[in-house]
């Protein structure tokens, strides 16, 4: 049952994968890729933007090496998210953890990590993360195959489909809760401020202004229920 | 591609994935201090901000009103209590009447 909430829960991600992994699929192609050189990258990394950048630094001729290390770079905000999951996620097995764990990405811990209840079950993590996996990997042979693009006008309307998403996710727990709107707002700010001055490259910029955000506001409401407890001592 | 095409998806994927088990299996039944947890909590909210803005705007290279109806249709079908799936779907469908129409 728990299964099938979490294909339910995942599809959007699904719909949100589809155009983008399709694109991923078409560029792969014109990259030089062949069809299975592509879907692997789909199957073994499974992260959107650092494929993205990859296929960039290939066209490039960049060293192979270089371009691990900025996979890494990129890829290295998810430390924090599994870091911030593990509280929300029902204690299991090692082996189960490590498993669902290659399946983390922003969308799907946004996904997860939103639920209201706090014993998210492994059974509807493995449904949110299958449902995904599934649409990156098929949509990008297939965009790989067809070597054809969506509609202008379809394309374009369907790239906001993930950020849709994050703010469908986001909205309902900033109702009546101050301090999600102000992790929201730092967050946003704080990244909004390191990608006009340039001073970060996007995987650390994300990094920094989630984390730098996150402390923030936890210092500010530790201070401010301090003084409450001291105010009603008194 | 040759063979380097494949040590680097397998360089790819190790640094990928690390990041992603490590936290979850090493920190499994651990208690952090309660500083540390509360910030961890924190992270889903502050996450969500820093990958919606500035990128949302951006969506349309060069058509930054694009994106900017795009932010003010989900924010408003979001505030209206509709659920994900839905926020996801009409935003695209104001966009798409926009592009189609307009843009």
């Amino acid at each position: 049952m728990t299964f099938f909430n979490g294909i339910r829960a995942g599809l959007s991600i699904a719909i949100g994968y589809f155009p983008i992994a399709l694109t991923f699929g078409l560029l792969a192609k014109t990259t030089g890729l062949s069809m299975w050189e592509a879907t692997a990258m789909s199957i073994f990394v499974f992260a959107g933007a650092a494929q993205y950048i990859s296929l960039t630094l290939i066209a490039k001729g960049v060293d192979p090496i270089l371009i691990v290390l900025n996979t890494f770079v990129v890829n290295i905000r998810h430390f924090l998210m599994t870091a911030s999951l593990n509280e929300k996620m029902q204690p299991d097995a090692a082996w189960k953890k490590a498993i669902y764990a290659f399946g983390v990405t922003d969308e799907t811990f946004s996904v997860l990590a939103t639920r209201k209840e706090n014993n998210i079950r492994t059974s509807f993590a493995a449904g949110v993360i299958i449902i995904s996996y599934g649409s990156w990997v098929v949509f990008t042979s297939l965009g790989h195959i067809i070597g054809a693009n969506l509609p202008t006008f379809i394309k374009a309307a369907m790239s906001i489909a993930l950020y849709a998403m994050f703010v469908g996710l986001l909205v309902p727990s900033m109702k009546g809760n101050r301090k999600v709107i102000y992790l929201a707002l730092f967050g946003a700010i704080i990244h909004s401020i390191l990608y006009w001055t340039g001073l970060l490259s996007t995987g650390w910029a994300i990094l920094v202004a989630t984390l730098g955000s996150a402390i923030l506001v936890e210092i500010l409401y530790t201070r401010i229920e301090k003084r409450l407890a001291k105010g009603s001592e008194a | 591609m040759e063979s380097w095409y494949w040590w680097m998806l397998l360089g790819m994927a190790l640094v990928t994935y690390i990041p992603r088990a490590f936290p979850l299996t090493f920190l499994e039944g651990r208690e952090l201090p309660p500083i540390i947890s509360g910030v961890l909590r924190n992270i889903p909210y502050a996450v969500l901000g820093a990958l919606i803005f500035p990128a949302i705007l951006f969506v349309q290279e060069g058509n930054l009103l694009f994106g900017l109806i795009g932010t003010i249709a989900a924010f408003a079908i979001a505030f209206a209590g509709a659920n994900v799936i839905v926020v996801v779907m009409g935003t695209i469908a104001v966009l798409a009447v926009y592009s189609l129409f307009i843009g």
